[in-house]
């Protein structure tokens, strides 16, 4: 079912790059008023500038680990649109590191942007969803939240934060007529996994039954239809998008 | 703009003689969980500004208010 969602105003987190930045120009081709967000304002202008939908787009560049910058980014979205139909958490950073080599710093800064942030993020967009009478809040979590992976101890206790986060936040708020889902990609070619070696790139290929990694533009149709009419009946949800993989 | 007061009356739907500086949430059925979250919607619209949960967790009483309105350079 194709998602229109034209008059609808949306916000995507991290939405310059990868797995973000196709979900920005797939809610925009569905006809939604996009506010895409990231830590860079060049950045941000750059992928605007570069994008065919770029009259859909708005520029909202902020840091999503910083907790005044999220407030201000609302209220600048709440003064610019006046509403919010649909968010999707996509910024997140993801650094290697076995459990006896991750520091403190990198703890802070793996939950401050993958699992703080977007509840950050979550608070505010329920309170103006929550005017509207409704809305579509879309996490994106990952396979290693769900059944983990090796060097990827504080990368999973986020994710897997996020996960316990949707759930719980979609049973809180579903009265108020806002879902909330998860989305839960696998191994997706972006800059994130662009420094993994040929060998263990070919491993992990072995390992999905689809016989490859994903592309942001596997992901990003799920999430689409997620933020749309078709998925009125869906919350509280973790779907994954991984090709079948077994980790 | 309307005045603090207003804002307090219209939200909890009390009058708004009985906006107090002493009046205190959940000290009166009216000023539950769910009129809180319609007061802090509607001080937002009034004053133009937005709250975050530190705020709205320490609004505690109309005093409260008063005080984390000052913050945002608003004199109610």
């Amino acid at each position: 079912m194709a998602s229109d969602l034209s008059g609808r105003v949306a916000l995507v987190t991290g939405g310059t790059r990868g797995i973000g930045r196709a979900i920005v120009l797939a809610l925009a081709g569905a006809g939604a008023t996009v506010f895409v967000g990231g830590r860079s304002a060049e950045a941000v202008e750059a992928m605007i500038a570069g994008s065919a939908v770029a009259d859909r787009l708005h520029p909202l560049p902020f840091d999503v680990a910083d907790p005044a910058a999220v407030k201000a980014a609302f209220m600048a979205l709440q003064k610019q649109a006046g509403r919010l139909d649909i968010l999707v958490n996509s910024a997140g950073v993801l650094k290697d590191a076995v459990i006896e080599m991750t520091s403190t710093g990198l703890m802070a800064e793996t939950l401050a942007t993958n699992l703080t942030g977007t509840l950050t993020c979550c608070q505010y967009a329920v309170r103006l969803m929550g005017r509207a009478g409704g809305g579509s809040i879309i996490n994106l979590t990952s396979i290693i939240g769900r059944v983990g992976y090796p060097g990827h101890t504080a990368y999973g206790a986020a994710k897997a934060g996020v996960i316990g986060l949707t759930i719980s936040l979609a049973r809180e708020v579903g009265g108020r007529g806002i879902r909330v889902n998860a989305v839960a990609p696998g191994t997706i070619e972006t800059d994130m996994t662009a420094g993994i070696p040929d060998d263990k790139r070919a491993a992990l290929v072995e390992r999905i039954a689809l016989g490859r990694t994903g592309q942001p533009e596997d992901v990003a149709p799920l999430v689409l239809f997620l933020a749309g009419d078709g998925a009125r009946y869906i919350s509280g949800q973790v779907i994954g998008v991984d090709g079948a993989m077994a980790m | 703009m309307k005045s603090l007061a207003e804002v307090f009356a219209e939200s909890l739907m009390i009058d708004a003689a009985s906006v107090v500086d002493s009046l205190a949430y959940q000290s009166i059925k009216e000023w539950d969980s769910v009129a809180h979250m319609v007061l802090v919607t509607a001080l937002e619209d009034n004053f133009d500004i937005m709250l975050d949960a530190d705020d709205i967790v320490a609004m505690s009483s109309v005093a409260k208010v008063r005080a984390i309105l000052a913050k945002y350079d608003i004199t109610a």
